[in-house]
């Protein structure tokens, strides 16, 4: 430990020196690949997300082509590609339901979450906190190195006779336990990837707790700190209980157990016309044993142990965006955070709520309507703390000084989008209303206003915003504007609609609507949903093609490029390893902007009050009248 | 300019990184044996008859010997955290022998325990009830290997010229030993102990 931090400090000093300044200190395989350095496992969440992200991306275009012109081929691709996926260049009903289960594991699992949480938790800690690492550097490239295996794990379904995971991203038995070995992948891969997210969650939480700056108390952390706090005690509680039900599942594909496979179940009825070739055959072999048991497992448990996680998770992937939005939102609004505590503690309230509401996800499940309705009455509490958060953000700029930078945008379309999937999300809290649209195009659009229109704007605003401390250039910003321009138009273009194909009944995860005659009206609507799809996801290139842009030659970043208060842009502009250059002192919570006594428009944590001394330019002229003292 | 910097200073909570770390991880595991265990208690309300039955096949001899032979390792887990801290080198090394003894004598009834159902015909697969007799246990047990790895791991250092003198990653995996230990008080009563007499 203690040369380890000897080591920090020592090549502290060759920071200004650039990048590639202490080769001579560590290999180019521990510094790149292998490192310790929060900086550097940060990026390399990033750039594996965004791989996921284009392959996720992919997946959903793919689907959307088959909604779209249902039997015709995928253009450029459709002919190549191997026909156990594609008949005559058009995707099978088979390959269609792998598609779109992996679609939502690999957006969920590799791209929100590693994004959200791995990437920014990584990132923003040691630095946002003052400190020079993690509190255990280790245990955190673990939990990154992981993340690629779990995932091509999981990729590699595709290449099996019987093909990916098809169950859904959700894996109800009994379809889960008795589906092939695309579901064992899938299966595994989700415990790899939930493992490495406790490990980085325990060791985010022992950072936040045990290595702040000097003076930084926990009501003085920038609200990106308190988010993704709340964000590691969901994951470190939740994950868990997703790999106990994991563990059962695979035993039930496995061991032939039946912890969620119902008794007596038709399955693998010889007789069973429906059923075909080796399915029949292992179906068989179960029942042979359900015969010999006396007892049988519930489908119904799995739901409840697989939503005990996975709505949790959906704060997990929101409220790190809840924080970021809310550190952009105060420093582009030159405005103090309109009520610091109660962002606070609503974000814990929504923690709270979010392990007591699972049932909402199961008003269709045959669950006790009795249950049903606490599970809609504290699911529809949910939407206080919310209220509370989106109002605070509209008192923060409003009235404000804004700068319509990038990051900026990005946070404001974040809140736009997520006001309309959460109002939506109460329409589906209500048990009545569920029942009708459980299933639809409704719930996809829903998923999206939140997941994409809620999370993935609140990353981008985050890329755009740290970038220029990741790597020391600033991101080009007309480019930035034209990549949030172009994604936010065609998002609600894509999303939109399928507010009004859910509503008219259209099943969410059907390979073929049009052969129900009420659908075929919507044909039109669908392929004006794909076109809209397809620019969406090819807007997504601006960002990359901005990432290499100015990586090369974007403009040097100044050290406090946005004129924020939080102690991240005390560091260096492209801090190396150990992060700053001076000791840290925090004075003052994070959102002092716009001060009165002051020339500037902001007051960073970590500058000393102005009745002591100090050498800066930027300090004050003395004057009495300066001191608190009302 | 880098000399003097005094950003990784003592920990904020006074409790060591990897401590404050274990016990977080502890509450996660807390949670992974919860969803077994509500699990459990959900398809035991479904199929109550067949549970009764089911636990009266088990050998509570056999769980009733690790249950001694498990705290009796706690005791000496903690004696041996204790004497390191006091510097009694040849007593935290006797100790912590001790404990990684009881870890395969733990194992070792385990084994035999399983052994005797395979050959009665009792397997995971048997009824619903052995799954989770199965699955638990297993994964119970697991977590006792991977508590006697690293602890092996210091016993070997202890004997090298160096020796191993780190007390608080000793205490660090002394609180998982415990953990382990507890879960297996949760385990021997809900599996072997809890089912209407007959």
């Amino acid at each position: 430990m203690q040369s380890a931090t000897a080591h920090a400090h020592e090549t502290l000093g060759h920071d200004s020196h650039g990048d590639h300044a202490h080769h001579h200190d560590v290999s180019f395989i521990r510094k790149y690949v292998f490192s310790t350095d929060h900086k550097v496992i940060a990026k390399q969440f990033m750039l594996a997300s965004l791989f996921f992200l284009f392959v996720g991306g992919l997946f959903a275009l793919l689907i959307r082509w088959q909604l779209a012109f249902p039997g015709e081929a995928i253009p450029l691709i459709g002919n190549i590609l191997p026909d156990t996926w594609v008949s005559d260049g058009a995707v099978t009903a088979n390959f269609y339901t792998q598609l779109l289960t992996l679609h939502g594991t690999v957006m969920i699992f590799y791209v929100i979450i590693p994004l959200a949480v791995g990437m920014f938790g990584n990132f923003c800690i040691p630095l946002m906190i003052g400190t020079d690492d993690m509190a255990l550097p280790r245990l955190n490239m673990y939990s990154f190195w992981l993340v690629p295996p779990a995932g091509l794990i999981m990729l590699t379904g595709f290449f099996f006779d019987s093909g990916a995971a098809a169950a859904g991203w959700t894996g109800y038995p009994p379809l889960g336990p008795s589906s092939g070995a695309g579901q064992t992948t899938w299966l595994i891969s989700l415990f790899l990837i939930g493992f490495s997210s406790i490990m980085g969650a325990t060791n985010y939480m022992a950072t936040i707790l045990n290595k702040r700056a000097k003076g930084l108390e926990m009501f003085q952390m920038p609200l990106t700190i308190w988010a993704l706090f709340i964000t590691a005690i969901l994951i470190v509680l939740g994950t868990p209980v997703l790999a106990a039900a994991i563990s059962m599942q695979l035993a039930d594909q496995y061991l032939h157990t039946s912890f969620f496979m119902p008794d007596n179940l038709l399955i693998g009825a010889p007789d069973n016309s429906l059923l075909t070739g080796s399915f029949v055959q292992k179906g068989n072999e179960l029942l042979e044993h359900k015969q010999l048991l006396g007892g049988g497992g519930q489908p119904i448990l799995w739901q409840h142990l697989f939503w005990f996680y996975s709505h949790p998770a959906v704060y997990i992937m929101i409220l790190p965006g809840m924080g970021i939005v809310s550190d952009v939102l105060a420093t582009f609004a030159r405005k103090p955070l309109y009520g610091y505590k109660a962002m606070i503690f609503a974000i814990m309230a929504i923690g709270f709520l979010g392990f007591i509401v699972w049932g909402h996800h199961m008003f269709q499940s045959g669950m006790n309507p009795l249950l049903g309705t606490t599970f809609m009455l504290s699911t529809i509490v949910i939407a206080v703390p919310s209220a509370i958060k989106i109002f605070n953000w509209l008192g923060t700029i409003w009235r404000g000084n804004i700068r319509f930078t990038s990051a900026n945008m990005n946070a404001l379309a974040f809140i736009a989008t997520f006001i309309i999937g959460g109002l939506s999300g109460v329409f589906m809290a209500s048990a009545p209303v569920d029942i009708y649209i459980h299933d639809t195009y409704f719930i996809v659009a829903h998923i999206h206003y939140v997941l994409f229109g809620g999370a993935l704007f609140a990353i981008f605003s985050g890329i755009y915003y740290w970038f220029p401390k990741m790597y020391g250039k600033m991101l080009n910003e007309s480019l930035g504007r034209k990549h949030f321009y172009w994604s936010f138009i065609f998002f609600n273009l894509t999303f939109y609609p399928m507010h009004l194909l859910g509503v008219g009944g259209h099943m969410r995860r059907i390979y073929n609507p049009y052969i129900y005659e009420f659908l075929q009206q919507y044909q039109p609507l669908n392929q004006f949903i794909t076109v809209a799809a397809i620019i969406l996801g090819f807007s997504q290139f601006i960002l990359i093609f901005n990432i290499l842009w100015s990586l090369k030659y974007g403009k040097k970043a100044p050290r406090n490029p946005w004129q924020a208060n939080s102690l991240e842009w005390a560091a260096p502009a492209h801090p190396g390893h150990g992060n700053f250059d001076t000791d840290i002192q925090v004075y003052r919570g994070p959102y002092e902007f716009s001060h009165p006594d002051r020339e500037t428009d902001f007051y960073p944590q970590w500058e000393k009050p102005k009745d002591e001394p100090q050498g800066d330019e930027k300090a004050v002229p003395e004057t009495k009248e300066h001191s608190q003292s009302a | 300019m880098s000399s003097g910097l005094s950003l990784a200073h003592e920990p904020v909570t006074k409790v060591a990184h990897g401590k404050l770390a274990m016990w977080i991880f502890l509450a996660s595991e807390i949670m992974f044996f919860t969803g077994f265990f509500g699990a459990f208690i959900v398809l035991r309300n479904s199929n109550l008859e067949l549970f009764s039955h089911s636990a009266a096949e088990l050998t509570k001899g056999y769980a009733l010997l690790n249950t001694f032979i498990l705290i009796g390792s706690s005791l000496t887990m903690a004696l041996s955290v204790l004497n390191l801290e006091k510097g009694n080198i040849g007593k935290f090394k006797l100790f912590l022998g001790l404990t990684i003894l009881c870890g395969f004598g733990f194992i070792i009834v385990k084994t035999i325990e399983y052994t005797t159902k395979f050959s009665h015909h009792i397997f995971p697969w048997t009824n619903v009830f052995f799954s989770f007799y199965f699955l638990m246990t297993g994964f119970h047990a697991i977590h006792v290997i991977a508590g006697m790895i690293p602890m092996t791991f210091m016993f070997i250092k202890a004997f090298t010229k160096k020796g191993y003198n780190h007390p608080v990653k000793v205490e660090t995996l002394g609180l998982y030993w415990h953990f382990v230990d507890l879960v297996w008080i949760f385990l021997f009563p809900v599996l072997y102990l809890i089912f209407p007499a007959h």
